[in-house]
């Protein structure tokens, strides 16, 4: 079996659009999250989002690949573009190697809406317009980004709710270890407008503490309400260590241990089973002393159950032993096909920076993060290793497990 | 609307939406090759039609359309017959 490192990364997110903003972001506590004054008028019962632009593409993408290209998959754009670029490889490797691709994403609402709107009134499907099928199918990400940067390996898009994008990095660490493919650009997107997530909102799933927009994510805090959605492209490049090496590439980490499950229960509601077997798997599959994780970077969305469920299965697994645990959207809100991905490189760019980002607005813990060790502050340490958890609707569950790359 | 008047707007429409200096636009030239346009692209000729001279076309109209004059000639055609 091969290893499996990282050696480029790229990140659009609402808290920065690209790794050297992200990683000021973190190391600030800075939140990303406003109102959209849209969902009100439409109805919503919170406002609250991740708050990012979108990219001007026209002076880097042609009319054609901009047509086609829906939002999630211009955010996975320019996140791609910069990993490629961050990993050193650039179109003449392309074009000589088989590169593949692995995309999180799990829904391109907007381009069906006006695909639907258009065929209602107009009666003629022709005026929907050429890009629209493109844009609107589940794999739109990876079958963009395959012919814009002319990815010749392998392609296909991972549909895993709220942990697509960790799935999508735990299939390329698979195939990359396996010996199939020497390097696979690995990620996940996420939509961010005002109908994508209507129906989720109706859930009365999203935090309604609209007066602190800033304040309202809270994964592990006893006052939390639920999730803030959120989004944007999350890219890494994964590469076998003989592909690295012969590149003279510089590795930013290594992938060591992927574990998933699924709970096999409520459609909704996680329980705590299903993410300890996922933990466990990545820890086994790691071959790692779980005293090596320093960090948790916990899947926690600021939901009621959600976290404390989490928190019940870290405690349960950890067994006494306290690494940090943080949850990102308290900053980021929640990036859902996007986040596990986003939050792996998040993760990255503390460990290779000396310091975990704080759980902002985490206050008083409720009666199973008070067994965890959440820093409320940002911590200034050295680390080697952290473990990300990512779960989803349905109950699917993984955890991968990096480390600092030692020969 | 004069027949001038339709003219222009067809290039302009037609420069703008497959990104061409309007200036290769012109009677003789002809259109696929100028615009550089695919199949997909032809669906796209449909859309904007529709939605700039409020008619429909399909894409068996284009079969005989070889030069921009001739896309001039149908467009004119369809708007007077509409009036």
């Amino acid at each position: 079996m091969r290893r499996v490192v990282i050696t480029g990364m790229g990140i659009y997110s609402c808290i920065g659009t690209n790794l050297d903003e992200v990683k000021e972001s973190l190391f600030n506590g800075r939140s990303g999250i406003g109102i959209d004054p849209i969902r009100k008028e439409l109805g919503y019962f919170s406002a609250l989002t991740g708050i990012l632009e979108r990219p001007n593409l026209k002076k880097l993408l042609d009319r054609r690949q901009r047509l086609c290209l829906p939002e999630q998959g211009e955010y996975a754009f320019m996140a791609s573009a910069e990993a490629f670029k961050n990993a050193g490889i650039d179109k003449d490797y392309l074009e000589k190697h088989e590169v593949g691709i692995l995309y999180g994403n799990d829904s391109s609402a907007v381009p069906v809406i006006n695909a639907v709107d258009i065929i209602r009134e107009k009666k003629n499907t022709a005026l929907v317009g050429s890009g629209s099928i493109f844009q609107s199918m589940n794999s739109t990400v990876t079958m963009n980004l395959s012919v814009i940067f002319k990815l010749r390996g392998i392609s296909f898009t991972i549909a895993g709710a709220c942990a697509s994008g960790s799935h999508a990095v735990g299939m390329g660490y698979f195939l990359i270890k396996s010996g199939m493919q020497d390097c696979i650009l690995c990620g996940g997107a996420q939509e961010v407008n005002p109908y994508s997530v209507g129906s989720f909102d109706g859930l009365s799933a999203f935090s309604t503490q609209e007066n602190e927009p800033t304040k309202a994510s809270k994964p592990f805090d006893i006052n939390r309400d639920g999730l803030i959605p959120s989004g944007g492209g999350a890219s890494l490049v994964l590469e076998s260590y003989e592909s690295a090496v012969a590149r003279g590439a510089n590795i930013l980490a290594e992938v060591v241990g992927y574990g998933f499950s699924s709970n096999g229960d409520h459609i909704s509601v996680p329980n705590v089973d299903g993410p300890a077997r996922s933990l466990r798997m990545a820890i086994k599959d790691a071959d790692i002393n779980i005293e090596e994780i320093k960090y948790i970077n916990a899947h926690a969305t600021s939901t009621p159950v959600g976290d404390l469920n989490e928190a019940k299965a870290i405690a349960e697994v950890f067994n006494g032993y306290k690494p940090y645990v943080a949850s990102t959207k308290s900053m980021t809100g929640h990036e859902m096909w996007m986040a596990g991905a986003s939050e792996l490189i998040y993760s990255i760019l503390m460990m290779n920076n000396d310091f975990i980002a704080p759980n902002i607005n985490f206050e008083v813990p409720d009666e199973a993060s008070c067994l965890l060790n959440i820093p409320k502050e940002r911590v200034d340490i050295e680390f080697d290793s952290f473990l990300s958890n990512s779960f989803g609707f349905g109950g699917t569950n993984s955890t991968l497990i990096v480390r600092k790359f030692k020969k | 609307m004069t027949n001038e008047e339709i003219i222009e707007k067809i290039r302009v429409t037609l420069a703008e939406e497959f990104e061409v200096d309007i200036e290769v636009i012109q009677p003789e030239a002809p259109l696929m090759q100028t615009l550089e346009l695919d199949s997909l692209d032809l669906v796209d000729m449909v859309v904007l039609v529709e939605q700039n001279f409020g008619f429909n076309v399909t894409g068996q109209d284009f079969v005989d359309i070889k030069t921009f004059q001739d896309f001039y000639d149908l467009v004119i055609s369809r708007m007077q017959g509409a009036n």
